[in-house]
């Protein structure tokens, strides 16, 4: 099981599935993070953490504690 | 006809622009009931029906306090129409708004914002297709370049008058056979028109709804967990799943994509630079010293714009030109001595020294406004996140501390920039711990009052930083003060020039908000001091500079003077009452010591004297106390704009009191003995109080510390 959290920067993936429950992970599917959604890892943040991608056409940042609750491939 | 408008839409959508465009200058700006968050009204051009500017959100989830207003509103007020306006540069994430809008079964026009850039892309959209899949009526315009507005508005008033409420969004049969269920269990239970909105939120679990219809649940269990068992996932993620894929299949058949150029847009160039794995932290401190050095820095180096502005209304407009004048005034007309002091040195005085922070208020707003449109404070908080997390704070929680360290006021305003209200609301609590510029003679009297000890100012700034961190782990336990934490999963906007219009109106409103608190509640507060100050218990007008002794303040002084018995400096009435006006200013403190204690004007005077009536452990926890206790009436003022009730003001105020009461008296205990100062017993047990209970408020567990941090949570369908 991969999850986004060890997904390398500059690499695309698609979520499998989204761990976690109730507000956060809600507020992850909000955002457009859903099942088979492909997502590309654009950056670390300068202290390695929190880390941003592209979803859906734009840019989210996400702390690594929540992208280690999507599980993609 | 006159209709009410809602406008709805996601953050960074260009929706204040919209609103701006559509309502000109008749806006009002209040609060919503019950929250800090502006909430915007105004007339739409050129009709008689009024726009109401919802918070930007991503969602019609319960989660925030955004979204509950904006859900309660539009389900409570019933507006005749919403104008939801989407980015069409990010189509998908918008519309999953607008299909929870359309749930809502509210009459509405979508509102395709940015066309100027989607055709500078190169992009096409179909708009006629896009409105035929969504069953919306949709007007491409551009707010910030005012295409097409008036098209909205003849669009919007024709849906308001008719009230023509959407088609239902088809989903799967199974989706849709479920929502069926749920609006029979809820019939008569919730309003008609929304039943939809109420049904999709029932099966979704929505913690709001399970409190408004307790049970209706019940009755969908088995339809719910057969739909959970066949898709393997929870009814929420089945239903945002459902949405998304409706939203993909509209949005794949109504938009084409240009061939993008391979370096990336110009915004991606950019946020290459600006969050550099290694550049991105210089940039940062950079852009941060760049904002201090223009609104904030007096020193070695020069003044900056905002420090001249602000010296040059409070020695020159205020000192020189309004008080001597209106005192010759007085003097001209004959009027007594007692209203020409209320009105010299009470009001004028008083009112003048929270008016001068203005211009210099004025310039880091600008600033921060800039910031915040071109889209760095994103950034910001995206650098910085990683340090901030640890005092339970968010990167932007840096900005308004640095603020701080100038004046608490700007400090505490600038607070508005932090989306999430539980970092705002700890970080608006915590700003004026930093030491701020009329702390400053207050740090000299100090520093002389210790033979030149060059430790105070570092212990001011050191202990200002502690003090802050400190509080972010205490006041995170307390959810009713702090609000609940929102996870930091957060939209990088796309770098955009700011809007020229939209910024100075932001500029001014806050301003403006800042300029109505010093004409009411600090005007009422600066008369009252001066009142106790310049009258005994008989309402005799005394001269302060002679006989303060006698004065009201000096009564209550004394009173409060048992207070601070154990911290060591109890025994004269001068020091609590200098406190108390050293609440007008901080630099009072050092004037009205001047006065009482009979020496000259000059802070090193006034530490000479302290040091012989003190010793040196009192000293330093009388300072201690004045630098961390309640803030000046202004800034008091401006926590309580940030927390929106008196009530909250009270109990941020008294937290700052009883915290800098307790760090004195320990330090007081500790120091003192180290160093062989006279302590006495009650002194060693109030420190043993103090130190007990604030190891407690610090280790105790954080009982909504699951909010803030998941736990690995098994993925559990039963």
């Amino acid at each position: 099981m991969t999850t986004l959290k060890e997904t390398a920067v500059g690499s695309s993936v698609n979520v499998k599935r989204i761990c976690g429950e109730g507000d956060l992970k809600r507020h992850i599917m909000e955002m457009g993070i859903t099942k088979g959604v492909e997502i590309y890892v654009r950056k670390v943040a300068p202290l390695g953490d929190p880390i941003e991608i592209t979803v859906r056409g734009y840019e989210l940042s996400l702390r690594k504690e929540y992208a280690e609750l999507i599980e993609v491939e | 006809m006159s209709f009410t408008i809602a406008l709805a839409g996601n953050p960074n959508c260009g929706k204040t622009t919209l609103f701006n465009a559509l309502t000109g200058a008749s806006q009002r700006v209040g609060n919503w009931p019950g929250v800090t968050i502006d909430k915007k009204v105004g007339k739409i051009k050129g009709t008689d029906s009024e726009l109401v500017d919802l918070p930007g959100i991503y969602s019609m989830s319960p989660y925030s306090p955004e979204e509950l207003v904006s859900r309660n509103f539009i389900v409570d007020e019933k507006p005749d129409a919403v104008i939801n306006i989407v980015d069409a540069t990010n189509l998908e994430r918008n519309l999953f708004l607008t299909l929870q809008l359309i749930d809502m079964g509210m009459p509405m026009v979508i509102a395709l914002n940015m066309m100027d850039q989607v055709r500078q892309l190169g992009d096409k959209i179909d708009v006629d297709k896009l409105s035929d899949g969504l069953g919306v009526p949709v007007v491409p315009i551009s707010a910030s370049k005012k295409e097409n507005i008036d098209d909205l508005v003849a669009q919007v008033m024709s849906v308001a008058e008719k009230r023509k409420s959407p088609e239902p969004m088809r989903y799967a049969d199974d989706i849709m056979r479920l929502e069926a269920a749920a609006e029979v269990a809820l019939e008569g239970k919730v309003p008609q028109d929304n039943i939809r909105f109420y049904a999709y939120k029932l099966i979704e679990d929505d913690s709001a709804v399970n409190d408004k219809v307790p049970g209706a649940r019940d009755s969908l269990k088995m339809a719910i967990k057969d739909l959970e068992n066949q898709y393997d996932d929870t009814a929420d993620s089945i239903i945002a799943d459902s949405r998304y894929s409706k939203i993909t299949e509209v949005v794949s058949g109504a938009y084409t994509r240009a061939p993008r150029d391979e370096r990336g847009t110009l915004s991606d160039r950019i946020d290459k630079i600006v969050t550099h794995r290694i550049l991105g932290l210089p940039i940062f401190i950079g852009i941060i010293a760049l904002v201090y050095f223009i609104a904030m820095y007096d020193g070695e180096l020069g003044t900056s714009p905002g420090a001249a502005a602000t010296a040059w209304v409070n020695d020159v407009l205020f000192g020189e030109i309004i008080e001597p004048g209106v005192a010759d005034w007085c003097d001209s007309m004959g009027v007594s001595e007692v209203l020409k002091g209320l009105l010299v040195d009470g009001i004028i005085h008083g009112v003048g020294a929270v008016l001068g922070f203005l211009p210099q208020m004025i310039i880091l707003f600008i600033c921060l406004v800039i910031l915040e449109e071109v889209g760095y404070m994103a950034r910001a908080a995206f650098v910085m996140d990683r340090i901030f997390r640890y005092f339970n704070l968010s990167g932007k929680s840096f900005i308004p501390l640095l603020v701080g360290t100038g004046c608490g006021v700007p400090g505490v305003m600038s607070c508005r920039t932090i989306e999430s209200e539980a970092d705002r609301r700890i970080t608006a609590m915590t700003v004026t711990f930093m030491p701020c510029g009329a702390k400053l003679p207050v740090i000299a009297a100090i520093t002389a009052a210790l033979a030149g000890a060059w430790w105070v100012g570092v212990l001011a700034y050191f202990g200002g930083i502690v003090l802050v961190i400190m509080s972010g782990i205490i006041l995170k336990k307390f959810r009713h003060l702090a609000g609940k934490p929102a996870p930091f999963i957060m939209e990088l906007p796309p770098y955009r020039l700011p809007g020229l219009y939209s910024s100075a109106k932001t500029v001014f409103d806050r301003a403006w908000a800042f300029v109505k608190k010093a004409g009411t509640i600090i005007l009422l507060t600066v008369i009252a001091i001066w009142f106790m100050s310049h009258f005994t218990f008989s309402f005799q007008f005394i001269d302060p500079d002679e006989d303060m002794g006698d004065s009201i303040l000096a009564g209550i002084g004394g009173v409060f003077a048992y207070l601070f018995m154990p911290l060591g400096w109890g025994d004269s009435w001068e020091l609590a009452s200098a406190t108390i006006t050293g609440l007008i200013a901080k630099e009072d403190l050092i004037g009205t010591l001047a006065v009482v204690l009979g020496t000259g004007e000059e802070a090193a005077d006034v530490g000479e004297m302290l040091a012989l009536l003190l010793p040196k452990s009192a000293i330093v926890s009388f300072f201690i106390f004045n630098m961390y206790c309640a803030p000046c009436f202004a800034a008091i003022g401006a926590i309580h704009r940030e927390l929106g009730n008196w009530k909250h003001t009270g109990i941020a105020v008294a937290y700052q009191c009883l915290l800098a009461y307790a760090i004195a008296s320990i330090v007081y205990v500790v120091y003192g003995t180290c160093i062989g100062d006279t302590i006495e017993i009650y002194s060693y047990v109030i420190a043993a109080i103090a130190a007990i209970i604030l190891v407690y408020v610090l280790v105790a567990k954080d009982p909504f510390r699951q909010f803030s941090r998941p736990q690995e949570v098994a993925h559990d369908l039963g």
